[in-house]
């Protein structure tokens, strides 16, 4: 009789398989296998759920999925920060290949050139998109990479205060302060038209274009932080600086930001790729992993893991981040897609980007109570004043079948932050345009 | 840096070219739709890009280069992974449909909760999930990995003693670490302002409790412990420490990675430890992609529920869901409320597997690696001979010739992924191997005879190892040169 | 594994051995080299540093593993390897001559009594 009555679909054991490997370790059952954890807190009683098929399991799934009001189903206007953007049919199928999918993290080059190979390309399309000397394999998010893009203008300046900017993401700034309190590090907060920083002010980060959708004076800022001795740290929008200016071109000495806007699903938050780039000469004060070229025995190119003593596996409480597992298959998607869009394709993404979302404005500024609440140079999102609370302007959207804009009232009076990308049609618009009117 | 050997063929040169070498101008892999709205003021020159360097390849070549690539990787859906601390299990298929629903996948991180109540319901049903398999009373899903959770939930026990009544900010910042610990955990207490003392094994492979009682003082935060440990074994002294941590004013952290061995058979919230992380990459079967994404969620004690990360998901008597900020958070770790893509599949596997299905895991994965343990004695020194969890650590030292890593490297050409090697610290030419529960009798029967099969190879030729992988597409890689000549993109030529 | 007379050692693998002009210019052994394996980055103080015997001076690091390196004697840094920065190979291929790492000016060279002489460093090597 079988101390393991219950046989899924992914476990090979058969009760004869066990029956000879006990026999083969002299014990007479698995429970036997257990008598180190002590008896009165051995095998409690587990108060999950039965198990279920597979067939039943999946309907339980989709009825939880279809209680979701989503994008795939309905027009969105919802930026700030994470994007709707059209990832072509080809992606997903290639990206989640088993020998992908369900490869491990590369620390066997001879059998992971698949992976590292790609994570090579990963580095190479990000630098040069971002026009930075040096990339890394990615991090977790955008948010944790400028955070830890803070931490490291820290190390490299030996200075402990970070000033940012006010039109930051402010979930990426709650995560700066979330990384940089426990190592005594103050974060303060400057405005885009500050002129001057706190004396020993390690690193300026700001956001491209900023959170609101708009481009500042980012030359000023890189300028003002290189006066002061510190780095000049960006976090950028990855479409954005397809058609405008890169961060490179500002002198930034370290530039993240996040891959999701690479055609990777909105997913309710993750999982996406924190990119990481920076001058070359910070290259030992990289957090994660980095791939670099070499050749094998013979003489023929491949790809490894390299510069590993920076990271905790070597460097244990001196590393230059605790990063471990991070998320090479969403660097993996974000590649394969900017590889299809490519040069043209990119640009051409961004273009239309720019040129719906300038359309929207046009047409909501139209509307009586509606104004353009910000002056200057848009991407794809700006924030609008409403007539009433966008909370109820967001409510009464959603009445039409619309997933409105993000409320950030909080900051600018009855503030609503819209964003218009490729996947919105002039249809679309027009009907936004057209719900908008009903509500004043 | 762009000539290969030239006794490489043509195709196998040109297979492994690079998407810029690929790139011709005018080739595109993307159909876009030109643009449906009255052209629009562009920004002046001075804000625009100059130029954008990037490939211009077709769908049919992208598709061919990253198949090709994909084809030169071992992994679990093709190889064997004895890869001890990793639990390298089979990955299944249903949690790849479900995280691709559109319900799940199109859903926006800040939209409206009443949008998005789904969503919330699967994270809440997850967080009861989790807090029912540790026998803990609340949970995080915020955290991005592993190492993230252990870096959130370190900050959890440094705002949790910082607010006890009484205390004095800042005085407890010394964390206990073991030797045999993983780089990740003294890597995440030095990120979160700790000071680390480590903290010696005995010969039996527990921790070294005397020495845990001489560092127990009011500097003390608490200690991390890995249970099992990374030996592979339960240790046996844990529920004492956990009260010597506890009468000194500290709090006691277990590190979850291992967490495959003790599904349904011990709640580790119950046996004294106050917080813990898990790797849902491992135990719950969702895919490692390569080098993530994961997941690390924490589940904790009461007083510790407060300072989580957030958001956490609520659900509020009229049974709806909603995102909080626990009330003395210790702030946001990410953008958002952690990897959903990821939590939902871990989701899928335990809502199929069940209460049973987990009972199935943890007895299948000791019963394995003990098995492998009884059969490879002969070929390896077992530095700790007692009965192990779901993975046992061998030291590799006994033959000459066949270090752990020239082992590892053998095992590559019959198709093996090698095991851990040199990992923990404590065990000289160290191989930790982690079968898992979906390994077949068969595959690892296989496995123990190339171990013995290797083992005879460099009893005949005490060289014959170093200059392996011989069968694999690159051999050993030259990682001195990547270290000191760092090429980390591609370059034009010049 | 060659242990040079001419010099001493510490007991973290440093050799020191004294110069002409009663400098004395610091190393690794070639034990400790082999153990590193193959050296990618050395992290020396620079010249005009203090350095202090026993007290940790740099580090240097290997593909797989980082090593402390601790100063075999008291005094001022008066010249850095510079070699050795750009080709830190050196250390491995030749850890007793091209691969030295700083000269100091000792505060005291009877200092270097202190240390092991080779043959009791081949004992401890052993």
């Amino acid at each position: 009789m079988s101390d393991l009555p219950f046989a899924s679909p992914y476990v090979p054991n058969t009760d004869e398989d066990r029956a000879e490997m006990l026999a083969a370790i002299g014990v007479p059952s698995i429970d036997d296998l257990f008598l180190d954890i002590p008896a009165e807190f051995r095998a409690p009683p587990l108060d999950i759920p039965a198990p279920l098929s597979e067939m039943e399991l999946r309907q339980e799934m989709e009825r939880l999925a279809s209680r979701n009001f989503h994008a795939g189903t309905h027009p969105s206007f919802l930026g700030a920060g994470v994007y709707n953007h059209y990832c072509p049919a080809v992606v997903p199928p290639l990206v989640t290949r088993g020998e992908f999918l369900t490869s491990y993290t590369p620390y066997q080059p001879e059998v992971s050139q698949g992976t590292l190979q790609a994570n090579f390309e990963f580095q190479t399309l990000t630098a040069q998109l971002f026009d930075m000397e040096v990339s890394n394999a990615g991090m977790y998010d955008g948010a944790s990479a400028l955070a830890e893009a803070g931490l490291m203008a820290c190390r490299v300046t030996k200075r402990a205060r970070i000033a940012i900017l006010d039109t930051v993401n402010p979930h990426y700034a709650e995560a700066v302060r979330a990384y940089a309190g426990p190592q005594d590090i103050e974060v303060y907060t400057i405005t885009a038209d500050a002129t001057e920083l706190q004396p020993e002010t390690s690193a300026v980060l700001a956001q491209y274009p900023n959170f609101y959708g708009y481009v500042e004076d980012v030359q000023r800022l890189s300028d003002m932080a290189h006066a002061a001795g510190g780095l000049f740290c960006i976090s950028a929008d990855p479409i954005a600086i397809s058609l405008l200016k890169p961060p490179g071109a500002f002198d930034a000495d370290i530039a993240t930001g996040e891959g999701q806007a690479l055609g990777v699903p909105m997913s309710f938050g993750g999982p996406y790729v924190g990119i990481f780039t920076c001058r070359k000469q910070y290259i030992r004060q990289l957090p994660g992993r980095i791939v670099g070229q070499t050749v094998d025995t013979h003489g023929r190119i491949g790809y490894v893991l390299t510069l590993q003593p920076r990271e905790q596996h070597i460097r244990r409480e001196h590393a230059t981040s605790n990063i471990c597992t991070s998320t090479a298959l969403i660097g993996l998607w974000a590649t394969v897609y900017t590889a299809l869009m490519g040069k043209r394709g990119l640009r051409h993404v961004a273009d239309l980007c720019y040129q719906k979302s300038h359309y929207a404005a046009g047409r909501i500024t139209e509307i009586p109570g509606y104004d353009i609440a910000l002056t200057g140079t848009f991407f794809q999102e700006f924030v609008v004043t409403c007539p009433k609370p966008p909370a109820e302007v967001n409510l009464r959207l959603e009445e039409h079948g619309i997933i409105g804009g993000l409320d950030v009232s909080d900051q600018i009076d009855n503030g609503l932050l819209l964003c218009v990308t490729e996947v919105n049609s002039r249809e679309q618009i027009d009907e936004l345009v057209a719900a908008l009117e009903c509500i004043h | 840096m762009t000539n290969f050997n030239a006794s490489l063929t043509a195709e196998a040169h040109n297979k492994r070219r690079t998407l810029m070498e690929r790139s011709r101008p005018g080739r595109t892999g993307a159909a876009l739709p030109a643009s449906d709205v009255p052209p629009q003021l562009m920004p002046e020159p001075s804000l625009l890009r100059d130029d954008l360097l990037l490939p211009e390849i077709t769908e049919g070549e992208v598709v061919r280069y990253f198949t090709n690539l994909s084809q030169l990787n071992f992994s679990v859906d093709t190889n064997f992974y004895p890869l001890g601390s990793c639990t390298m299990k089979y990955n299944p298929r249903i949690n790849e449909a479900i995280a691709a629903l559109p319900g799940f996948a199109m859903a926006h991180p800040q939209q409206p909760e009443r949008q998005v109540q789904g969503t919330l319901e699967a994270l809440y049903i997850l967080q009861e999930d989790l807090r029912a398999i540790t026998g803990m009373a609340a949970t995080s899903l915020a955290p991005l990995a592993g190492a993230h959770g252990e870096l959130a939930g370190i900050l959890t026990i440094r705002a949790a003693l910082d607010a006890r009544p009484g205390a004095t900010k800042g005085q407890r910042r010394t964390m206990l670490i073991p030797d045999t610990a993983h780089g990740t955990n003294p890597a995440s207490a030095a990120m979160a302002g700790f000071n680390v003392v480590t903290v010696p094994s005995l010969p039996s492979g527990d921790l070294d409790l005397d020495a845990v009682r001489a560092a127990a003082n009011d500097e003390l935060a608490g200690i991390m412990l890995t249970q099992p440990t990374t030996l592979g074994l339960f240790d046996r002294s844990a529920i004492e420490m956990c009260q010597i941590i506890h009468d000194a004013g500290g709090l006691v952290y277990a590190d979850g990675a291992n967490m495959n061995a003790l599904l349904g058979r011990v709640k580790l919230g119950e046996v004294g430890f106050d917080i813990i992380h898990m790797n849902l990459h491992k135990t719950f079967s969702t895919p490692h992609g390569g080098g993530g994404p994961g997941a690390g969620p924490l589940c904790v004690i009461e007083e510790l529920a407060p300072f989580l990360p957030g958001p956490v998901v609520e659900k509020r008597p009229e049974s709806t869901y909603h995102s909080v900020m626990p009330a003395q958070s210790i702030g946001r770790m990410g953008g958002y409320q952690g990897n959903f893509g990821v939590l939902i599949r871990a989701l899928t596997y335990i809502t199929l597997l069940g209460d049973e299905g987990m009972l199935e895991i943890s007895g299948n994965a000791v019963l394995n690696a003990n098995y492998l343990l009884a059969k490879l004695k002969p070929v390896f020194d077992l530095p700790y001979d007692r009965s192990v969890m779901h993975e046992v650590v061998f030291s590799a030292k006994r033959r000459k010739g066949a270090s752990a890593l020239d082992v590892s490297k053998r095992l590559l050409d019959h198709g093996f992924h090698a095991p851990t090697m040199y990992f923990p610290l404590v065990v000289a030419e160290a191989l930790m191997i982690a079968p898992t529960e979906t390994e077949s009798k068969e595959t690892m029967d296989a496995f123990i005879e190339t171990l013995f099969a290797i083992d005879a190879e460099a009893e005949a030729d005490e060289d014959f190892l170093h200059g392996a992988p011989y069968n694999t597409s690159v051999s050993r890689m030259d990682e001195a040169r990547a270290a000191r000549q760092p090429h980390l993109r591609w370059e034009p030529a010049e | 594994m060659d242990i040079p007379v001419d010099r001493r050692y510490s007991k973290d693998h440093e050799w020191a051995l004294v110069d002409a002009d009663g400098s004395v210019r610091v190393g690794i052994s070639e034990f400790a080299a082999h153990e590193l394996g193959d050296v990618i980055y050395v992290d020396v103080p620079a010249v005009g540093a203090r350095v202090t015997l026993g007290a940790q001076m740099g580090e240097i690091e290997s593909v797989k593993a980082v090593s402390d390196l601790m100063s075999p004697v008291t005094g001022e840094v008066i010249e850095v390897n510079a070699e050795v920065k750009s080709k830190p190979e050196l250390v491995n291929e030749d850890s007793y001559s091209a691969g030295w790492l700083i000269r100091v000016k000792p505060d005291n060279v009877n200092e270097l009594d202190q240390l092991m002489d080779a043959a009791a460093y081949q004992t401890a090597t052993e």
